[in-house]
């Protein structure tokens, strides 16, 4: 979570709720600045920053709670501000700065 | 990728996809779509009726949050006429229940319904975290089951309600058909679909108690988990979405676990299986009672339905999948050994028993007739009609003598521990006759030691 004011890293929203903060040390609301570019060298995308918070912000090891089969695990909604991933290209998303992904569990609780 | 616009009004953005008919939808439009769907479904079933009183099942989870969200927004406005009340359960289990305890009383306020909280404690003089000490953490949802079940029915008799209505959605539900059919139990499926439930006045001794006969109702059956989850995150309400602490992750391995994998793939997928459970229902023969007598889509259920957790919507606590394939793989084994007899499909023909209360029928479910000795195997399932009488030793409904709640409070009991032991109450012998050896050596040993 460096603060890096480089043009190589854009600062956005990561919200995680229904359950799911308890994988982020019970923190709802994160302010990240995430690469600009993914490992390849290509625009980041929603795929690439959940890569990145299972590598760089999840402090919990149960990854499997969030990740299954290299994408978001079915039963988790990602709101990108505000509206469904799947009206806005789902992991293919190119992430703009400013941005507020979400991730919602629907699994938790009941 | 430009933003869409709403399907309905054209003019705002949409933010919601819809999981059943992938209809682009604005946020104030979801909520009125959301909102008239589970109005239909009330009218469509004749769910309510002017002047009753009803309780809603409330967790503080999600789903009997947007419950009671939606039906105090529908009471208002389509002046259903009735008077709702948060019921809910305390289990007695720290850091879990109490806490979800405190959303229900905020909800309470919010909402300016009244609200009762029954204990498991004072119902049974157990509380689930004594249960686990006891038992374990292994199975222990089997305990809180059988006990939430009957805490609802006891919970509105207190209040005098004799309609209870509960958060179980369409996830809920299609997981439960997927079960009941892996499992073969058709009776059970034919009364899981439906959206009423009784536990029928079968008993008409005149001190029958009141909590026999209450209502159940799922006026969420039809509702994706997906919309209830984003309408309670669109009209920001307040609930409460920790584990518990018993059965953490149970969606891991289980049949949830299967139904939320179709729904990515094909999110029609939940209500196909919800509405292919109710056609698959309407054909068990004998299953549907209400069918004999006025076809409300009304039927029994006694208490042993719901033998799994109950706070996660009965939703089983996991690992099923694999429990289910060891006993499909004993089922190949059995049938190489030729242990199974066939039951013929002419059997199951249901189309006519269904419809009357042909004794006959249930018969040939239990395969009285029609047998085969080769063929392909089919467990023989024993579908015979349960007898609903009441519990010798509570009064509760049940189709045994003593119903499945008072035989696990039988067990509780006799392996209580003594807590303070003291030399001048040593007669264990004499009033717990059943305390088995190991309490027993354990107290030998502490007196020993005193």
């Amino acid at each position: 979570m460096s603060q890096g004011k480089s043009k190589d890293v854009i600062s956005i929203t990561v919200e995680f709720s229904g359950g799911l903060e308890m994988l982020f040390s019970n923190q709802r609301k994160h302010i990240l600045s995430i690469p600009t570019k993914d490992e390849s060298g290509e625009a980041s995308n929603v795929a690439f920053l959940v890569r990145y918070l299972c590598e760089d912000v999840m402090q919990d090891n149960r990854r499997e709670l969030f990740v299954l089969d290299d994408t978001v695990r079915p039963g988790i909604l990602v709101l990108i501000n505000d509206a469904d991933w799947q009206l806005e290209g789902e992991d293919k998303y190119e992430i703009q700065g400013g941005d507020n992904i979400h991730f919602l569990s629907t699994l938790h609780g009941g | 990728m430009p933003p869409s616009l709403c399907a309905l009004c054209k003019t705002s953005r949409a933010f919601i996809l819809r999981p059943k008919d992938h209809q682009k939808l604005c946020k104030p439009c979801f909520i009125s779509v959301f909102e008239t769907e589970i109005h239909h479904t009330i009218t469509s079933n004749n769910l309510f009726h002017r002047g009753e009183r009803i309780a809603i099942g409330a967790s503080g989870g999600k789903d009997s949050t947007v419950l009671a969200s939606v039906l105090k927004t529908l009471n208002e406005r389509y002046n259903y006429g009735v008077e709702l009340i948060l019921l809910s359960i305390d289990e007695g289990i720290k850091g879990y229940r109490d806490d979800s305890l405190e959303t229900v009383k905020r909800n309470a306020k919010q909402y300016d319904m009244p609200l009762m909280i029954v204990g498991y404690d004072e119902l049974y003089g157990w509380t689930m975290d004594q249960v686990v000490e006891q038992v374990g953490k292994k199975g222990n949802c089997t305990y809180c089951g059988v006990f939430r079940r009957q805490a609802l029915d006891r919970g509105a008799a207190k209040l005098g309600v004799k309609h209870v209505v509960t958060g179980h959605n369409a996830d809920d539900v299609a997981e439960t058909v997927l079960m009941n059919l892996l499992r073969g139990d058709l009776p059970r499926l034919s009364r899981t679909t439906s959206i009423v439930t009784s536990t029928p006045s079968a008993v008409s001794s005149p001190d029958s108690p009141s909590h026999t006969n209450i209502k159940r109702s799922k006026p969420l059956k039809y509702a994706y988990e997906k919309e209830i989850v984003l309408y309670a995150y669109h009209k920001s309400l307040d609930y409460f979405s920790t584990e518990c602490i018993y059965s953490p992750e149970a969606f891991r391995g289980s049949a949830r676990a299967l139904i939320k994998n179709l729904e990515r793939v094909r999110p029609s997928a939940i209500l196909d299986i919800v509405r292919s459970g109710e056609d698959m229902a309407r054909l068990v023969p004998g299953g549907n009672e209400a069918c004999s007598n006025g076809c409300s889509g009304q039927t029994a259920l006694p208490e042993e339905e719901e033998g799994g957790c109950g706070s996660s919507n009965g939703r089983s606590a996991g690992g099923e999948m694999a429990s289910m394939e060891h006993q499909l793989a004993q089922n190949d084994i059995a049938t190489e050994v030729g242990l199974e007899i066939e039951i013929t499909s002419s059997s199951l023909n249901g189309q006519q028993s269904g419809k009357k209360k042909d004794p006959d029928a249930v018969q040939l479910v239990n395969g009285k007739k029609g047998r085969r000795l080769k063929g392909p195997a089919q467990t023989p399932r024993k579908t015979a009609r349960q007898t609903m009488g009441q519990c010798k030793r509570c009064g509760y409904l049940s189709s045994q003598e003593i119903c499945k709640a008072c035989v696990l409070l039988e067990g509780l009991n006799k392996n209580r521990p003594k807590n303070n032991i003291e030399v001048s109450s040593y007669a264990p012998e004499q009033e717990h006759g059943h305390m088995n050896n190991a309490t027993n050596a354990m107290q030998k040993l502490q007196l020993g030691v005193d």
